[in-house]
């Protein structure tokens, strides 16, 4: 699916990357901790976070995700979307829970890749 | 390819640059073709290390060697040092402040993290001396 389709699912406000929607994402990984979003996402494109900071967008772009998603009705505040406009990942935000957010997207067929082998 | 060394300054002061460190040394590191599961190993070394000299010792230094052997991550600050290496080894031991826990961190995972990327991790630390913690991803 695309980016889009993943606003789509959440009927969530593309808060910045409006040219980034057709990007194509296969997985998907959900946390508030940074810590474990480095210690366990491997090659996921899409970070699910309750997270609304700069930490997020860096974590996210050390780890090569194209796309955050602000679950629970968190919005940015305005350096955050400042530096995930400027390092380009697309910053959704959706009202929706992690919990129903993750569920939506493993329905619609966005995967789960499982721990890296050095977890 | 000869030895490359890239130093960067560890800003203490500005809780929300953290982490501009890591980002600027994995671009680097892409520039210089570096395969990109070395570049995220030497990623989650560099910022959960960058976070900890910003977290517990108001900022620091990291110095970056490339040889066509591995890459060595070195970061050094002048904090409080760790006071108990073998606990702050293990998983989910913290003594990071709550505020720290707001920026996605602080849950007691950085050295873990450290560890489980590199090949080699050394730390030199003393009371009230700082640390300086040395890894080395081997390519």
């Amino acid at each position: 699916m695309t980016i889009r389709d993943v606003a789509g699912i959440l009927e969530a406000e593309v808060c910045c990357g409006e040219d980034k929607l057709d990007r194509e994402v296969t997985s998907a990984f959900g946390s508030d901790l940074m810590s474990d979003v480095l210690a366990f996402a491997k090659d996921q494109q899409v970070l699910l976070t309750g997270l609304v900071n700069a930490q997020a967008v860096r974590t996210a772009e050390l780890m090569d995700m194209s796309c955050i998603v602000l679950v629970r009705n968190k919005k940015p505040d305005p350096e955050m979307l400042a530096l995930a406009r400027e390092r380009g990942i697309a910053l959704l935000s959706t009202n929706k829970t992690m919990f129903l957010s993750c569920g939506l997207l493993y329905a619609a067929g966005l995967k789960d890749r499982g721990l890296p082998e050095n977890a | 390819m000869p030895e490359v060394r890239l130093s960067y300054d560890i800003d203490g002061d500005d809780f929300s640059s953290a982490g501009e460190a890591s980002v600027a040394m994995k671009k680097a590191l892409r520039q210089m073709g570096i395969e990109p599961e070395t570049i995220r190993r030497c990623s989650v070394c560099m910022y959960e290390g960058e976070m900890n000299a910003v977290i517990h010792a108001g900022g620091g230094r990291a110095e970056v060697l490339v040889s066509p052997e591995r890459i060595k991550i070195t970061i050094e600050d002048d904090g409080p040092g760790i006071a108990d290496v073998e606990a702050a080894m293990r998983e989910g031991y913290s003594t990071a402040p709550p505020r720290v826990r707001e920026l996605g961190f602080g849950a007691g995972m950085g050295l873990p993290n450290m560890k489980r990327c590199s090949d080699e991790l050394d730390i030199e630390t003393a009371a009230g001396r700082g640390t300086k913690i040395t890894m080395i991803v081997r390519l």
